[in-house]
């Protein structure tokens, strides 16, 4: 081993030189530069959770819009193809446009501050992530907005997405869209792995994780797996519409079924990833604002990795009434059954937390709390449709309407909007307003139950999913206006959370490094916090660090202000899988932009193949392959390559 | 109270990527799992289509090793050529590391060539039937998964050849490397999904 | 009122072995989020404080109690009602997944877009007749349905007497339908296929044996021949214009990618349930299909009022 191989890290105590060198180090450059360039976590999850946010609101409004046409019977304010386009697309929107990016929005801006690390394991990769995210959610929108959205469901099912029944590009944009929001997806799931894995504070061993860790690790352990599924899927239909093969099409020899498999493989592990980094944020603020460590921490931990993987095993409960064999049918409503078990786990930790502890109501305390009720509904009306008689009456009924809404809303939203009003002081260095807050709260949750809560109802007296209308004597009409009537007072709810982040932002009361008393590493960093994070690299003991005295004065306390300086460059400690034991510097790379210009040639190359413009598609492999190229070059600062000797 | 405070104090440390131990490791592991999951349901589609296909399914109840079988051997042994390629990199071997890169590029161009071929001696296209679409689509995965891995030979080759390597600065040439055997390994089970189960009785 | 598809009410085995379990598991369901909503409302009730980052601040942090027997309690009460749900279910699909007795009578059943095509096979071909979107069955039997798809996926759904079954292309599914009694039920396509998902409903109508048996006869039938001029311009037309895509038996008009329409006017509904089978919906339907259900397969036809009235004298012959 060569001397410069090889350093041991100097130890000591932040300074004002320190924190000026660190900067010029990591700070993004201003301008163009920085902005194609960047590669901070911090900067790219904000980016994630405001494009998130504005995917929110379009599909939000694309539901407004089909309330008022459902509002009543026999109603023309939209045509068929109209309501087609604007279900499947609210559908497309909310799930893969909002659900998946905001989480991974907070998980990209907690993860390195809760880690105590200065990055995460791959931020160009990080920056690639959010720009293809970005690029196939304009590509996906000009689809919808040239009258050529996706018109078959969020499912998508052949034959009718086939060309012989769907003649128009409506396919093709989601076909190829969703293939290139896999990319984003996946390479956002690496890096969350190997982050998770390898670059932890020292001690931060893996039985002393945030839940928000655990939940988006298992989360992205599972998309690295199935997400090729749903891109496998919809490239074969792009193949059977452009190219004529016959993977779906009977007349060929191709089976329909097909489709439904591959995607709920998909499918039914994605929900679980749209919901458990979400029940990670609950596990880990609710406890905040009961005073009190979270119950059950190790039993929470191995629940969320027990429920992906039990998740696994139930994707054929979405296709009990295709004419499965009776054993088969025994079998998946057997694991949907049991996968309540593990998921049950979180609840009664967290109705334990506020019991045992010493509850402040505070508005993210109201929605950290009020999800557990809206879970446990969503929960039950799931575990109705996993008994698979039952669901031979529940299923395509809205019913399963209620079900999802109650868990994705219930799971997902609310959640995330508590998750807004516990970390925006930490993010901006502002408070977001309380007393606003409440009417936020409120006007939401009502608005919420009084939509959803009947639908129950209107799917138990029949009413089928996704009809654009509906006669006037079908027993319907009621519950359709009270549900119509309370999305609407949901909408202003939600507008009501914009509202307060504007005010928060001009005129928020100012927050200091921990507003909350919160016990995890990001609140013993500034808010906002500085570029590089930690001026010195913490080493933590348990589970709490910043509660560490109070909790347990007789054992070792964190060190937080005492660490490695990791000042010799852009740097960051890698550590141990297991315990978190320092075993290599990490060189960081700088603003680069070289992920913007792969998201480009990738853009380029998707848009060719969707116009079958051969040219543009060459055009856009090469721009790509000569991006990723320069993105490898080793490079020296990096450790890639040898110094010229 | 207790004032000690535990403050991790490591000597010693790897500065970048030493050898394999970078995260450039474990990010080639994440991209083999996912891709090793794309083929895994590539093949899934072709059994379960297979499975409930009319007799007939099969385009060819014997499919014709005469080019398969060779072209298999030959992109085995260009991963043994890579790996020689990489161990002389570990060994500070220069010329052995490019001959051993260079023959796994060459071999590897070789096997697309020969695959061409092999496409084009088929009686059937893309659009024949089920069977002939999982074919051409589940190879052609594969080969582009080749010309990938043939981009990523010639990239290494070159910054070998540029002298950028040492055996402790060297991760991307591992990573590259994997890639290649794992592209390798996957023909293994596309090759015996296609070529050899229906001599087992698959399809029939 | 009962909904008109509402499975609430159970009206043939099927539906009657599904029912109890539908109540348990909505009732166990029910009982959990009450339990949960009054446990979560007492915790929140013992809160301290109420206000934001200050009053946060302000409670201590505690240790508190370990909490650990709330989770065992919970998963150990839970367990019980999933597992009888779980071997009830398994009975159930059992009992419902084939009739008790052998079925003498098997209808198939093939849907398009947007209707429902009835064959009823017999021995000959002079004994076998296809009609739409009205499925007589006799009461008491099972019948066997099946399921042929045509075009793209449906789903069969006769909610007050069994539940769904999806008719995949390529694949016949089998589904049974057995009514106690006499009535009138209606199904409803359930699963999305296209503009005109929504108004693709059909009835099953459950007669006596006996009714059963005369009504099929008279399906048997051919159409009678057109005596008035205005019934002979009308069956003109039918053969010219509406053959083109349906079928009369005992005429020219023999296409089979719409409805059967020889007897025609022995449904209640027409157009999959949309309308009532009277004079005026039925000059509607024929003048303006797009206006009732935009994107039918169904062009509008541009007939003249004298057209339009020869149409439906002839029409009226077949009852």
């Amino acid at each position: 081993m060569r001397a410069a191989d090889l350093r041991t890290p100097a130890i000591g105590i932040d300074s004002v030189e320190h924190q000026a060198r660190l900067l010029r180090l990591w700070e993004t450059a201003p301008g163009l530069k920085g902005f194609f360039g960047t590669v901070d976590h911090k900067r790219i999850g904000i980016r994630y959770i405001v494009t998130a946010f504005v995917f929110l609101v379009l599909g939000g409004l694309e539901a407004l819009v089909m309330r008022l046409q459902l509002a009543g019977p026999n109603l023309s304010l939209l045509t068929p193809e109209q309501y087609d386009q604007l279900f499947s697309t609210h559908g497309m929107t909310m799930i893969f446009l909002y659900a998946s990016p905001i989480l991974s929005g907070f998980s990209n801006y907690l993860w390195p501050l809760l880690l105590g690390s200065r990055d995460m394991a791959f931020p160009r990769l990080n920056a690639l992530s959010y720009w293809i995210y970005l690029a196939a959610g304009i590509f996906l929108y000009v689809g919808f907005l040239t009258g050529n959205g996706p018109n078959d469901g969020w499912f998508n099912y052949v034959p009718y997405a086939t060309r012989d029944y769907n003649p128009g590009l409506n396919e093709d944009f989601y076909s190829l869209g969703m293939v290139l929001l896999g990319i984003s997806v996946t390479v956002g799931a690496a890096n969350f792995i190997v982050t998770a894995m390898r670059t932890r504070a020292p001690g931060m061993s893996i039985n002393r994780l945030p839940i928000l860790v655990w939940g988006t690790l298992t989360a992205s352990a599972a998309n690295l797996i199935v997400v090729p599924a749903v891109s496998l899927a919809f490239f074969l239909l792009w193949m059977d519409r452009q190219f004529g093969t016959h993977f779906y099409e009977p007349a060929g020899g191709g089976q329909p079924l097909l489709w439904q498999h591959l995607f709920w493989i998909f499918g039914h592990p994605w929900v679980y990833a749209i919901v458990l980094p979400a029940m990670g944020m609950v596990s880990d603020g609710l406890p905040v604002f009961c005073r009190r460590p979270l119950v059950g921490y190790a039993f929470v931990a191995m629940s969320t990795v027990a429920t992906m993987i039990l998740g696994f095993g139930v994707w054929v409960h979405h296709m009990f009434a295709t004419g499965l064999p009776g054993l088969g049918l025994s079998f998946f409503s057997g694991a949907s059954i049991a996968i309540t078990v593990p998921s049950a786990v979180a609840v009664f930790a967290w109705l334990a937390t506020i019991w045992l502890g010493r509850p402040v109501i505070t508005t993210a305390f109201l929605y950290f709390s009020s999800m557990i009720i809206l879970f446990v509904i969503g929960g039950v009306s799931g575990f109705m449709t996993a008994s698979v008689p039952v669901d031979w009456q529940l299923t395509d009924t809205y019913f399963v309407v209620a079900h999802l809404h109650y868990v994705l809303i219930g799971i997902n939203v609310f959640p995330v909007v508590g998750a807004v009003y516990f970390w925006f002081p930490k993010m901006t260095g502002r408070m977001l307003d309380e007393r606003l807050g409440r009417w936020n709260f409120w006007i939401m949750f009502i608005g919420f139950n009084l939509a959803f809560l009947p639908m129950h109802l209107t799917g138990l007296f029949g009413m089928p999913r996704r009809v654009y209308t509906y006669a006037d004597n079908m027993g319907w009409n009621t519950l359709n206006l009270i549900t119509s009537i309370g999305s609407f007072v949901f909408a202003i709810g939600v507008l009501l959370l914009f509202v307060n982040v504007v005010r928060g932002l001009r005129s928020g009361a100012r927050a200091g490094a921990n507003p909350w008393d919160g016990p995890t590493l990001e609140w013993s960093v500034p808010s906002p916090p500085p570029a590089y994070n930690f001026a010195v690299i913490p080493t933590v003991t348990s589970l709490h660090p910043l509660w560490d005295a109070r909790l347990s004065p007789s054992a070792t306390a964190s060190s937080l202000d005492r660490g490695m300086l990791l000042e010799q460059g852009k740097e960051t400690i890698g550590t141990t899988s297991l315990d978190a034991t320092p075993d290599m510097l990490l060189e960081i790379p700088g603003d680069t932009v070289a992920p913007f210009w792969v998201a480009l040639g990738a853009s380029g190359t998707f848009v060719g193949l969707l116009l079958k413009n051969w040219g543009l598609v060459s055009v856009g492999v090469v721009v790509t392959a000569l991006a990723v190229l320069a993105w490898l070059w080793p490079r020296r600062a990096l450790g890639e390559r040898e110094v010229a000797s | 109270m207790n004032n000690d405070t535990a403050v991790a104090q490591p000597r010693d440390l790897p500065v970048g990527p030493l050898g394999r131990a970078g995260l450039g490791w474990f990010g080639v592991g994440t991209l083999v799992a996912t891709e090793a999951a794309l083929f895994s349901y590539l093949l899934f589609a072709y059994y379960y289509t297979g499975a409930a296909a009319a007799p007939g399914w099969l385009l060819e109840p014997h499919p014709v090793l005469k080019l398969a079988l060779p072209n298999t051997i030959l992109l085995l042994a260009s991963s043994g050529a890579a790996w020689y390629g990489e161990r002389g990199v570990l060994t500070w071997r220069r010329r052995q590391a490019l001959i051993g890169l260079g023959c796994a590029l060459v071999m590897g161009t070789a096997f697309a060539v020969v695959q061409y071929f092999e496409w084009r001696s088929k009686t059937f296209s893309l659009g024949t039937s089920s069977y002939a679409s999982l074919y051409f689509v589940t190879t052609g995965f594969h080969m582009a998964h080749v010309v990938v891995g043939i981009l990523v030979l010639a990239a290494i080759f070159g910054w070998t050849a540029l002298d950028y390597f040492s055996p402790r600065r060297r991760l991307v040439v591992s990573a590259g490397v994997v890639y290649w055997h794992f592209v390798d390994v996957v023909w293994l089970f596309v090759f015996t999904t296609y070529y050899i189960t229906p001599y087992l009785g698959f399809g029939k | 009122m009962r909904p008109l598809l509402g499975y609430l009410d159970a009206l043939g085995p099927q539906a009657q072995t599904i029912l109890p379990l539908t109540w348990f598991t909505l009732g166990v369901s029910v009982a959990v989020c009450v339990i949960i909503a009054w446990l979560l409302w007492v915790a929140v009730r013992r809160a301290r404080a109420n206000g934001g980052a200050l009053e946060t601040r302000a409670v201590p942090i505690e240790r508190g109690a370990n909490g650990i027997n709330w989770i065992r309690t919970g998963l150990v009460i839970s367990a019980i009602p999933l597992l009888i749900t779980l071997v009830w279910t398994m009975v159930a699909i059992a009992s419902i997944s084939r009739p008790r007795q052998h079925t003498e009578l098997a209808i198939d059943v093939t849907p398009y877009q947007w209707w429902w095509q009835a064959s009823y096979p017999g021995q000959e071909p002079t004994e076998s007749f296809t009609t739409a979107n009205e499925i007589h069955i006799p009461t008491g039997v099972p019948v066997l349905m099946r399921l042929h798809g045509g075009d793209v996926i449906h789903s069969f759904w006769v909610p007050k007497l069994a539940g769904k079954t999806d008719v995949i292309p390529g694949q016949t599914n089998l589904a049974w339908l057995q009514a106690n009694q006499p009535g009138r039920f209606r199904g409803q396509c359930s699963e999305y296929c296209g503009a005109q998902h929504a108004g693709m409903g059909f009835e099953v109508v459950a007669e006596s044996p006996a009714d059963f048996e005369q009504w099929r006869a008279a399906q048997l039938a051919i159409a009678p021949p057109p005596s008035t001029p205005a019934q002979q311009r009308g069956a003109g037309l039918i053969v010219y214009r509406c053959g083109l895509c349906h079928q009369v038996r005992g005429t020219a008009a023999r296409a089979l990618s719409a409805p059967d329409l020889t007897h025609v006017m022995s449904r209640r509904t027409l157009a999959a349930g949309r309308l009532i089978n009277n004079p005026g919906n039925l000059a509607g339907w024929i003048e303006d299909p797009q206006d009732i259900k935009p994107g039918t397969l169904m062009p509008n036809q541009y007939l003249n009022a004298r057209e339009l009235s020869d149409v439906q004298a002839y029409l009226e012959l077949l009852k």
